[in-house]
């Protein structure tokens, strides 16, 4: 018992109920007049449904559809009749006019899809590879982490600039390797000779960010990074170089010429607050002409020093010259 | 009376109510708010108080000038007055306390003097005596209040230089009396 694809004009399914198992609706065409014999002559119903009582119906469903997308009947020249081998039939759907073009190029959609699946298949292969790979540099640059001593310094780069390149992290922390290296101690000699003249112009001190924006800005290309900069920084002093690196106690880091005594500026901010009785670090650093950053680290130096005292309230924080010290 | 209260400087100057983080500078703040908390609290007669009196009060609440020192910095002032021995709390949950602008043992010192001057070695004296009786009218202790008084007895008697005896007089009330030795040692 068969019915030629071809009759089918249309698949649909019904999803399973409560006492009623999931089915697939055919939709036919009407039967052609050599219609081979079989259970019912006739039918008032244009369709059959197919009754899946356990599974199986999503797969046949997919199967089906494809068959009906593809149409395979169509591209056979000669006769597929199921039963014997006889001439071509009437009731054969044909690949003309607007559905023909319709169906070529829902073919040829079919194929691209594919192509590119088969694509997608060959880049998911290549994720594959690409953990196994960063698993194994990982596994490498452990080891090199285990022997230290035993690998030179410049393979050491080599094979974490490829590490780099690959994109994988450092697992080797910047401090063991990278305050002391080649690459530091030039690149703080030319730090001193770019910043020499910045900082003059900016009473001698600058803030670290200010620093790196202003290298940056020169370079170009091949720019530094903070940590570079960072470690490069802390090598300033003792290459004996014009300028130095300092750090605050609230954490702030700038860059001071050796010649700038930020002490002594204190003694000429506690004038300036005495002068005006009071002030804010915005109100400080524009009198003087500096950023606020810094300004807030020159009044903070002050108090630690003694020479000023704060008061915090809602309406902010201000200091004072310190009267508690000087006043009986 | 409190008009007659003289302000220290400090009072007007903005960064008092800020507790400073500089240590030395610290150091004299909380000396400078100490000795205010004890003569505002002797010019006002007050021996006790409750910190959210404190709080309120124009001693720490400076409404003119728009500053207030805040719960926390208060109370590490009034552990500053604790550890000289000018302050003793009242309860656990330190919410009260008893404020005295001279230290027990110097209030014991007054007594024990002015027994040994007017040649009462050995007598007996209730507690109302000594500070509402006529014969002390004269002395600094006069009008002490009672908590203060007590703590200043204890402490001569720490010295073995007074002994507290507790006398029911039949009625409710107990008593406190103090015999005062002079240890001629």
């Amino acid at each position: 018992m068969a019915i030629l694809l071809s009759q089918i004009v249309f698949i649909e399914e019904q999803a399973a109920g409560i006492g009623k198992s999931a089915k697939i609706v055919v939709h036919l065409h009407p039967a052609p007049p050599n219609k081979e014999p079989g259970p019912f002559q006739s039918s008032k119903n244009s369709y059959i449904k197919l009754s899946f009582k356990e599974h199986g119906q999503i797969e046949f469903y997919r199967r089906l559809s494809e068959e009906m997308t593809q149409r395979r009947w169509e591209n056979m020249p000669v006769s597929q009749s199921l039963q014997t081998n006889r001439g071509p039939q009437p009731g054969r759907i044909r690949a003309v006019g607007i559905v023909g073009i319709e169906r070529k190029l829902e073919e040829k959609r079919k194929e691209t899809d594919k192509n590119i699946s088969e694509a997608f298949e060959d880049l998911s292969k290549l994720m594959i590879k690409a953990k196994e790979m960063v698993e194994l540099s990982k596994s490498i640059a452990n080891k090199i982490k285990d022997k230290q001593g035993d690998i030179t310094e410049d393979e050491t780069i080599r094979f974490k600039s490829y590490l780099l390149s690959m994109g994988i992290a450092n697992p080797v922390t910047r401090e063991t390797y990278g305050s002391g290296t080649q690459y530091h101690m030039q690149l703080a000699k030319q730090l001193a000779g770019i910043l020499q003249v910045p900082l003059e112009e900016r009473g001698g001190i600058m803030s670290l960010t200010e620093v790196y924006c202003l290298v940056n800005r020169a370079r170009g290309m091949e720019l530094l990074s903070p940590e570079d900069l960072v470690n490069a920084c802390k090598m300033l002093e003792a290459l004996k170089l014009p300028l130095r690196l300092r750090v605050f106690d609230s954490g702030v880091m700038v860059i001071e010429l050796q010649s700038h005594k930020e002490e002594e500026m204190v003694a000429s901010a506690l004038e300036t607050v005495s002068e005006k009785g009071s002030l804010t670090s915005e109100e400080f650093a524009k009198l003087v002409g500096m950023s606020v950053l810094l300004a807030k680290e020159r009044l903070l130096l002050a108090e630690k020093m003694g020479h000023l005292c704060r008061d915090d309230s809602v309406e902010g924080l201000r200091f004072y010259p310190n009267l508690f010290m000087t006043q009986s | 009376m409190a008009m007659s209260f003289e302000w220290p400087w400090q009072y007007r100057f903005p960064p008092f109510f800020t507790l400073q983080p500089n240590v030395d500078t610290r150091q004299k703040q909380l000396a400078a708010w100490c000795s205010l908390v004890l003569s505002f609290c002797r010019l006002h007669k007050q021996s006790s108080m409750t910190v959210m009196e404190a709080q309120e009060s124009p001693l720490f609440n400076n409404v003119k000038l728009q500053r207030k020192l805040p719960v926390e910095s208060i109370q590490i002032v009034l552990e500053e007055l604790r550890k000289k021995g000018n302050l003793e709390w009242l309860d656990k949950s330190k919410s009260s306390f008893l404020i005295m602008w001279r230290r027990p043992e110097e209030w014991g010192k007054l007594i024990y003097q002015w027994v040994s001057r007017s040649g009462q070695n050995n007598s007996i004296f209730t507690l109302y005596e000594l500070t509402n009786g006529e014969d002390t009218e004269d002395e600094e202790f006069h009008g002490l209040d009672e908590a203060t008084l007590l703590r200043a007895l204890q402490a001569l008697q720490q010295e073995h230089k007074a002994e507290i005896i507790t006398v029911s007089d039949g009625r409710a009330a107990v008593a406190s009396l103090l015999r005062l030795v002079l240890d001629p040692s």
